[in-house]
This record gives C-alpha cells, structure tokens and sequence, in this order.
C-alpha cells in the first residue's frame, strides 16, 4: 500500500473570515466600512428628516435672488440689485485678494526673520525669537482684533484734515492720506484710455447696448476688464522676455570666453521704454485723492479691514513660517556651508546659492498647509467686517435667507476648491525644486 | 428588504424625535428652566447689572413667561445671541423663545418657520450723526461712511434708502452693538444706523451724549416683538397670551402694586376676574395654573411699569411712548379681549 498522503486541500469555511490570519484584516476592514456607510446615512437622513419636520427643503433658487445688500470693497460692479451668486462670488474674490496678498507678505517676513534668527548677532537673533514666540502663541483673531483697534483708535478720523489748521494732513507731497477709515494712495488715469472689454456679455440687456462714445454701462457682461491694463502687463511681459534673452546670451558668452558683457544697461532699457512709451500713449497720470465731503474721493483706497487683516494674517503665519525656514536652513549639513565658504563665496552668496535652495526641498511641504492655514484663516475676516466669502455668502446671505444648510456646503465646497488648487500649485513647484537624482 | 426596514426605522426615530421636540411647553415645565434668547447687550433692552443679573425690556418678557409657566421669574436660561446667531438657536431649539428686539417680517414669519407671538415695541430705523458734521437730514448723507449691524433687517433697509435716494455710502458691516459703538465714536464711520430705540439706548452710554443728534427721518417700519418656533401652537399661545396679559393687564388698570389684592378675590370687572383667574378657566385652557397671570404680572408689573422701569423717559435712554401707547391713549397696543 503505497499511499501518500494528499495535500490538505483548501476550503473555505466561514469561520476563517475571523479566524484566519490571511482574511481577518479583510474582515475588519469590510465591517468598518459597513458601519462608516451606515453612520453617513443615518446623518443624512436625520438631516432630510429633520428638514422635512421644519417644513424646509433643499435647493439652490435663492442664489438667483437679488441679494438686497451692499458690499463696500467689490472687486466686480456690484449693486444691492445684483443677485446672492454675484455677492458670493465678489465676496470670494476678497478672500482670494487678501490670501494671495497675505501669502506673499507672509513668505517674504517669514523667510528673513527665519534667517536673521540663526543670526551670529546676539540683538538681531534674539528679537526675532521674542517676535516669532509671541505671533505663534496667540489667536491669530486677536491680532486681527488688535491690529484693527490699533488703526482705528490712532490714526485721524478723515474730518480731522478739514479746516484751515487741519489737525492732520496728507504725506508724500499730499499724495497719500492714512485715516482711521484706511489709506487713500494715488491712483493711475488714462487720458487716452482704450476703455474696459465686457467679458460674457449678454447683447440683449440694456446695459449693454452702446452709448455714443462707443463704450458700454458697467453692469454689462459678467466683468469687464481693462484694455489698459492688458495691454500694459503685456508690453512689460515682453520687455521681461527680452530681458531674460539678454541674460541667456550674456552666460554663453561667459561660459565660451569667461569675460561677462555688460548688460545692465540694456536689460533695464529693454524692460522700461517700451512700457514707459505705452504710458505715455495711454496719457498715464495720477489721480490724488481728496477731501470732498465725508470722505477722501479719488485715488484707490484700501479700507481698514483689508489692511487690518491682510498684516495680522502676515505676521501670524510669517512667525510659523520663520520656524519652518529655520528648520530647513539647519537641515542642510554644516559641510556645506564650509566648502561654500573654502571656495571663497561671502556668507550672503553662500545662503543665496548654496544653502537655500537645498534647504527649499525640506521647507516648501510645510509651508503648503501654512498657505492652505492662512487662506482658510481668512474667513475670520468677519471679525474686522472685511467682506470676503464668509462674509457675504455664509454671513449676510445665509442670514437673510435663512438657508443655513446650502450657504455652509456651499462655503465648504469653495474652500476646499481653494485649498486644493493652492496644494496643486506649491505640489507642482514642489516638483520643480526637488532633488533630482540621478 | 433590510435596508428599507433600517431606514424606515430611522424615519420613524426622526419623526419621534421632532414631535417630541414640538411640546416646548412640557419640555420646560420637565427642565424646571425656560431657555430665552436674548441680545448681546443692549442697554435698556438686554444688559446685565452690576449684579451679573440680566434686567430690560426684553428680558422682562422672558421672565414673566417664566413665572407663568414656573411660577419663578428667575428660571431663566438667558442665551445672549447676536444678529447672525438668533434663528439658528430657536431653529434648533437651542432657545425656547427668542425676546431680541427682532423685527417681524414676511420672510422670517413665513420662510424662516417661524411664528411671531405680537409685538411688544413698534419701532423704525433711523441714523445718529455727530451734531459736529451739521447734517439736518437723512438726505444730505451722500458719501457717508455708515456703520451698521450685520444680518439684520437694518442692512436691507439702508441699501433700498441709499438707492432710492440716489446717494452713495460705504457701509462698514459690525457684529454687535459694542463694536459699533467703537467704530462710530472712533470716527470710524460717520453715521450708526439701526432701529430708533437702538440708537438712543446706545446715546444714553455714551459720556458726550449731547454731541449726538438722532436724524428725524424713520426709514423703516420695525415691529419687534418675541418669536417661537412654527408648529407649536400650545407654546406659542403661552407666549403670545403673557405678552397680551401684561399689554391688558396696564389698559385694565393692573399694576403690580394692586395685583395681590385684585387676585385675592373676584371684583367687579368680569374681564379683571378672567384675566386673574377669579374666574373662568382662561389658565387651564392654556395647560396653565389658574394664576398664571398673577404670576407673570407681580414680576415687574404691566407694560407700561416695564416700559418706564427700562426704557422710559425717567430712564437715561428716554424714549417717550408715542406709538407704543395703548390704544386708549394714540398708540397702537392693543390687546385682543381675555374672554
């Protein structure tokens, strides 16, 4: 009898599903999912339930109401007539102007406090410990606070500069006024303007039809863009084009002879006539502003709660990101730092060309959800009254609609659109700094 | 075939539980407390004393539906809400009833769900200017700063009289009364705007009052007055009807002063009687003590002991009565018959 015996053959009997090794992960897995799904439906049907018992529906109609409010920094023409989606979206564009300015004041503070705090400079190095200590360990909606109580309570209320002995007056050759309402700059007119462009115009509303000028009414088209601007933005691109064209020539020529030609003169040239000439065709000058009434007329004014915010939020994340540069900065081996140096370098020219831009690998991940932190820290901008999409969509909209639950998944929906488009772009520039290897 | 029956159950419990949450009236009786919205801090309206206790005209509503229901007009819960945060606390029955002087309006009667019990202070919008400026008139505010409180009716109001008008302005939007206050003495913004009442509460704290002048134009008609929930009819009529009792209680001559007396036993006033509940069974019906009204009035009296106590012309904020004089006298209180 020869009988060998056959390999145990496999079968699946359930009780493996717990107690087998290979499946009971699997399992848990499977069951925690079940539960997650059966927890997202109970929330949802609570919701539509406890909606229905309110007598309240889902749906989005109301945005196509007109909102009946006034918005006072709108970046679109916008009036209490225009409807709640067109006072969302002027009130987005707030909280990306005051994101996309606070991000850049914050990376460029952030970068030179997180540098000078590695300086050998006792004094220098110690002052900025005290400012990133005390910006990253409070609120950063008492700054905001704060920084508003500050320009409202020192600076001159605009009736100040009125009369024959004004107790205040303008700067810079009357050019500038800070009031405790917000700084009135110049702003630049053309004389010879070539008018605004209608984008998605609708032919058949009335402001659009053309007056005798040639030009159309504000409110025609989504937005209107200005021709000017357009215009000027592409003759300096093209002077910048050129200007790099120079410098590329200039490094063959230093790599094949080692002598560099001087180019500053053409450089600066290339970008600055062209533009200066569209300038001057355009009949470019500048508009003062000026007391008439209750307030300043003319000229672009920045309103207190812009500034307010846009300084708090800068200082606040400038502190965190001071850290996260000085983290990357000590990343870097020392090594580096004295080969640069036996190669004759000066220390500013090591930390330019040596040391930061290996350092930008360790910093740029971090400082991703430091933007992502201050765009989202915007939507405190209520604090201030600044306008921005909390403000309008999810304060005054909600408020008088009372649609609590599609202003807030609508709000939800727009920050994440924001912070996802802000992690794209840094991912991508992310790519672009790392290491290659090889 | 499962899920059905899950989610069938699920409808059930939500169902259950939203009926349960309609019986505001046992809810609070079950609590031993009536949760009532009130304003952050209005002076003469909603403030807390020196004490720490909340005193004004709105809180005086709250208490004595509190010592109607509870018998104790300090049973009260007081839920400071601001212009953005009211609805959503009685939405979600954070709050029983809201006593923040809110106007009525269509929308929030009819869209919002809710239900307006009456009105305990007719008022309007209007602007306060610093007598320094010279303005005369609504009219001449071409290009002025205003601030304003965000959310409420007030925003609408001033959009729509700038706009008919004709004029430009550039509104700076505020949370609550106190920072408005900042702002406009600040000379942050040129002109307060909110409802009448409001303004001169607001004058009265400030330390160089004469030096502020409240413009004769009203923009707006403002009803403020208490509001429920929608769909909880028993609750509601509790609410409504101790608005009413002390709205009656001052045109029948009830003060808190004779109130004993007038309860120990029925008079000669059959509408006296029914009120105090010497006779008829007007508590009962209400699900309440036969007293009720008693109760509700020996907190701080009638209307009218409420409105003098608080806001009255004895009272640094000094508003005269004028439209919110009974009916007997020009005004527009009016109660419906305790019958």
């Amino acid at each position: 009898m020869t009988s060998l015996t056959d390999p145990p053959k496999e079968s699946f009997r359930l009780g493996m599903l717990i107690y087998d090794t290979r499946y009971r992960s699997l399992t848990i897995q499977v069951v925690a999912l079940i539960g997650f799904m059966i927890f997202a439906a109970w929330l949802i049907n609570n919701t539509l339930v406890n909606l229905a018992v309110q007598g309240k529906s889902i749906g989005f109609g109301f945005l196509s109401d007109p909102a009946g409010y006034d918005i006072n920094q709108r970046l679109l023409d916008y009036n209490s007539q225009s409807t709640h989606w067109r006072a969302a979206f002027v009130g987005l564009l707030n909280t990306l102007l005051v994101a996309f300015l606070g991000c850049i004041t914050a990376t460029v503070i952030g970068v030179l406090v997180g540098i000078l705090r590695l300086s050998n400079n006792w004094l220098v190095a110690r002052l900025m410990t005290i400012y990133v200590e005390m910006f990253r360990n409070v609120p950063v909606l008492l700054w905001i606070v704060f920084t508003m109580a500050i320009l409202i309570e020192t600076l001159p209320a605009p009736r100040a500069f009125r009369g024959e002995n004004p107790e205040a007056s303008m700067v810079l050759f009357d050019s500038v006024a800070f009031t405790n309402r917000g700084v009135y700059l110049p702003e630049a007119l053309f004389s010879r303007g070539l008018g605004d462009m209608p984008i998605f115009p609708d032919r058949d509303s009335p402001a659009c039809q053309p007056t005798e000028d040639g030009s159309v009414e504000d409110g025609c088209g989504v937005f209107q863009i200005s021709l000017d601007l357009i215009l000027i933005l592409a003759v300096f691109g093209a002077g910048l084009y050129g200007s790099s064209v120079i410098r590329k020539r200039a490094d063959r020529i230093q790599n094949q002879t080692g002598d560099r030609p001087t180019t500053w003169y053409l450089r600066l040239g290339v970008v600055s006539i062209p533009t200066l000439i569209v300038l001057a065709a355009l009949g470019f000058h500048l508009g003062y502003p000026a007391l008439k009434g209750f307030n300043f007329q003319g000229g672009t004014y920045l309103r207190n709660s812009l500034i307010a915010l846009w300084l708090a939020l800068s200082l606040y994340t400038a502190a965190f990101i001071a850290e996260i540069v000085r983290a990357g900065i000590l990343a870097i081996s020392k090594g580096q730092t004295e080969a640069a140096s036996a190669l004759g370098l000066r220390s500013n020219r090591i930390m330019s060309l040596v040391i930061l831009p290996q350092a930008l690998r360790v910093i740029i991940p971090p400082l991703i959800s430091n933007y992502l932190n201050l765009t989202k820290n915007s939507s405190l901008a209520i604090a201030v009254g600044y306008m921005d999409i909390t403000g309008t969509l999810g304060g005054i909209t909600m408020n008088q609609t009372g649609r609590e639950l599609e202003c807030v998944l609508l709000l939800m929906l727009v920050y994440l659109a924001i912070s996802l488009t802000i992690s794209a772009v840094m991912n991508w520039y992310n790519e672009s700094v790392k290491l290659v290897e090889r | 075939m499962k899920k059905t029956v899950f989610v069938g159950a699920l409808a059930v419990a939500g169902l259950s539980a939203g009926i349960a949450a309609a019986d505001t009236l046992a809810d609070v009786q079950a609590r031993g407390k009536l949760n009532c919205g009130v304003a952050t801090g209005v002076p003469g309206f909603a403030y807390t004393d020196a004490n720490g206790d909340w005193q004004g005209f709105d809180v005086a509503v709250c208490r004595a539906v509190a010592a109607a229901v509870l018998s104790d007009p300090t049973a009260v819960e007081f839920v400071p809400t601001t212009g953005k945060t009211r609805f959503t606390a009685l939405a979600s029955g954070e709050i029983d009833m809201l006593a923040r002087n809110t106007t009525w309006t269509f929308s929030r009667d009819v869209d919002l769900k809710f239900d307006f019990i009456g009105i305990n202070y007719y008022d309007g919008q209007g602007f306060m200017v610093s007598k320094e400026l010279g303005v005369s008139s609504a009219k001449e505010l071409d290009g002025a700063t205003v601030c304003i409180q965000t959310g409420t009716t007030t925003e609408l109001n001033l959009a729509d009289f700038f706009r008919i008008n004709n004029l430009s302005y550039e509104p700076v939007p505020i949370e609550t009364n106190a920072e408005a206050q900042q702002q406009y003495l600040a000379g942050a913004c040129d002109v307060y705007t909110t409802d009448a009442s409001g303004l001169a509460a607001t004058r009265a704290s400030f330390e160089d009052a004469a030096n502020h002048v409240i413009l004769p134009e009203i923009i707006s008609k403002e009803p403020l007055g208490p509001l429920v929930r929608h769909g909880d009819n028993e609750w509601g009529d509790v609410v409504r009807w101790t608005l009413n009792a002390l709205i009656a209680a001052e045109e029948l001559g009830v003060t808190s002063a004779n109130v004993a007396e007038l309860a120990s036993a029925a008079g000669n006033n059959p509408e006296i009687n029914r009120l105090l509940g010497t006779e008829g069974t007007l508590g009962e019906m209400l699900g309440l003590d036969a007293d009720w009204a008693v109760k509700a009035l020996s907190v701080s009296g009638n209307y009218g002991e409420v409105f003098e106590k608080n806001i009255g012309e004895t009272t640094p904020i000094g508003l005269a009565r004028g439209l919110n004089a009974q009916w007997t006298s020009g005004g527009l209180l009016y109660s419906p018959p305790f019958r």
